[in-house]
């Protein structure tokens, strides 16, 4: 009974000890970007790593998964008649759902796995002491602004991949399903709501904290070498994927669950 | 006289390894201390401990006779203004160029920060051309010295040396061993250098400390050390295998 009992309590235990850990990583680096000293450099520096170098890959996701989206609601709707529902449900399923999640997973894959491996590359070579010891606190000058610049571009990097979802659609159904250019732009600007674009938006922002964090958590703690450094990398892409997709649902449900 | 640096019975233990037991040293003001020691005996802990990077489980380590273990933020951060250090890898930036490496934790416009970096490197032998250079493109040699001329660029009165020469060539470490000893002697710094290359203790040092199953085990002027008959310190300084320090993990 008692083996039972320590058998469940020890990884509960251990789970709830990580939280707790990961918990006081994000409150120390928040309480860090709202009290000088700021580190502007930095974080300008990171939103251009985060945001431009990502609007490619998020870019060719976005048209490539818009195109295939329009092709497979073409042909479930011929089935029963509602061809025509393209755009609209085109539009709807990137907006909420396609746009944010799938820019937010490749962004995690990206940049996730190489803040994990920069940070942990920095605590294995001691550079992250050397830091402390120059009278440098690691939470402004390496965790708070890759924080910041996630939150701030990853809005902007989703209202592109929507952008460019929304016109692979657009593009695969007047090319390839005959639709009529203005027809489609026309019904795809009637059932597009404000609250889509909105929740998309708050998920990105949302996503872009957690990517960056998970990114940060890992590689901060990382050790054991360059196995250590493998071994966070993983561990940040798993983490910020995991919770890029918990989170979207527990948003999704409370903005369009009623 | 207050020693600059006193540990008192500093103990440290990671899980099931007692690293540091009772650890008892002292460094007066201007004396260079080396404390040699096998790998894995608590060397590096020593000086992290003494950084606060480390926390300590119990003992005592004062600075200019205040009591330093415990010190938390602005407290802390002021503790540190007083250290600078030299790590092991060199631990320089690599986003960084070598010029902002060395003033990195000095104040001023760039132009004055630039300068007061050309002028540490000139200290350390090396041409203003390097300061534009990232560390990635210097050799090891190289990283060595920027890496020493960050740790006195803010002019502190107490610097650690981590294994200075790990991984050097022989004449490469002479230099560097020169090099912190007129550093020392000229900047009339408190010095304590960890180090398994007895070349450096005997440029390096004033005085010896040998750590041992996290003690100090014996103390005493470099004059000294050769006359020595502890049979821990005989086998340490000729390089023995045969002693009575086993490697770590060995079949007795």
């Amino acid at each position: 009974m008692i083996a039972a009992l320590v058998a469940i309590g020890a990884p509960v235990l251990a789970a709830l000890a990580s939280i707790g850990r990961l918990t006081r990583f994000a409150v120390t680096a928040l309480s860090r970007l709202l009290q000088p000293p700021w580190y502007p450099a930095q974080l300008a520096q990171q939103m251009l790593v985060i945001g431009w170098l990502s609007l490619p890959v998020v870019g060719l996701t976005a048209i490539f998964t818009g195109s295939a989206l329009a092709q497979q609601i073409f042909i479930g709707g011929s089935r029963f008649n509602a061809a025509s529902t393209v755009p609209a449900v085109t539009v709807i399923g990137v907006v909420r759902e396609l746009g944010p999640v799938l820019g937010g997973l490749m962004v995690a894959g990206r940049v996730a796995s190489a803040m994990a491996a920069e940070l942990g590359t920095m605590r294995v070579t001691e550079q992250i002491d050397a830091l402390v010891t120059l009278r440098t606190d690691p939470f402004r000058w390496l965790v708070a602004p890759r924080i910041l610049a996630a939150v701030l571009v990853m809005p902007f990097l989703v209202l592109v991949s929507n952008a460019l979802g929304v016109m692979g659609g657009w593009l695969l159904a007047t090319q390839r399903l005959g639709f009529n250019s203005a027809q489609y732009l026309a019904t795809t600007q009637r059932y597009l709501e404000v609250d889509d674009v909105v929740s998309s938006l708050v998920k990105a922002g949302v996503f872009g904290f957690f990517i960056a964090l998970m990114g940060c958590y890992h590689g901060y703690h990382s050790g054991g070498g360059a196995a250590g450094v493998g071994r966070a990398t993983t561990n940040a892409v798993v983490s910020s994927f995991i919770l890029i997709l918990l989170s979207n649902l527990i948003i999704t449900v409370i903005v369009f669950g009623s | 006289m207050i020693p600059r640096i006193e540990l008192t019975g500093v103990s440290k233990r990671f899980g099931s390894r007692q690293v540091l037991d009772g650890l008892d040293v002292a460094v007066m003001p201007g004396e260079s201390l080396v404390i040699i020691g096998g790998s894995g005996t608590g060397k590096s802990v020593t000086l992290k401990c003494i950084l606060g990077l480390i926390p300590i489980d119990g003992g005592s380590i004062k600075v200019d006779g205040q009591e330093v273990a415990g010190l938390k933020g602005a407290a802390l951060d002021a503790h540190r203004t007083r250290f600078g250090m030299l790590f092991q890898g060199g631990a320089l930036f690599d986003s960084l160029p070598v010029w902002r490496n060395i003033s990195f934790a000095l104040s001023g416009t760039p132009a004055d920060r630039r300068s007061a970096a050309i002028d540490n490197l000139a200290r350390v032998g090396l041409a203003a051309e390097v300061a534009d250079l990232k560390p990635a493109e210097l050799s090891g040699g190289m990283q060595k010295r920027v890496a020493l001329a960050r740790a006195i660029a803010a002019r502190p009165p107490i610097i650690f040396f981590d294994e200075p020469t790990a991984g050097l060539d022989p004449i490469t470490a002479a230099v560097i061993n020169r090099l912190i000893r007129t550093l020392v002697t000229d900047l009339k710094i408190t010095a304590i250098t960890i180090t398994h290359d007895m070349a450096s203790v005997r440029l390096i040092a004033d005085r010896v400390a040998m750590l041992h199953a996290g003690k100090i085990i014996w103390n005493g002027p470099l004059a000294g050390l050769d006359a020595c008959d502890n049979a821990y310190v005989r086998q340490f300084i000729t390089g023995s295998a045969d002693g009575p320090i086993q490697m770590p993990g060995a079949r007795p």
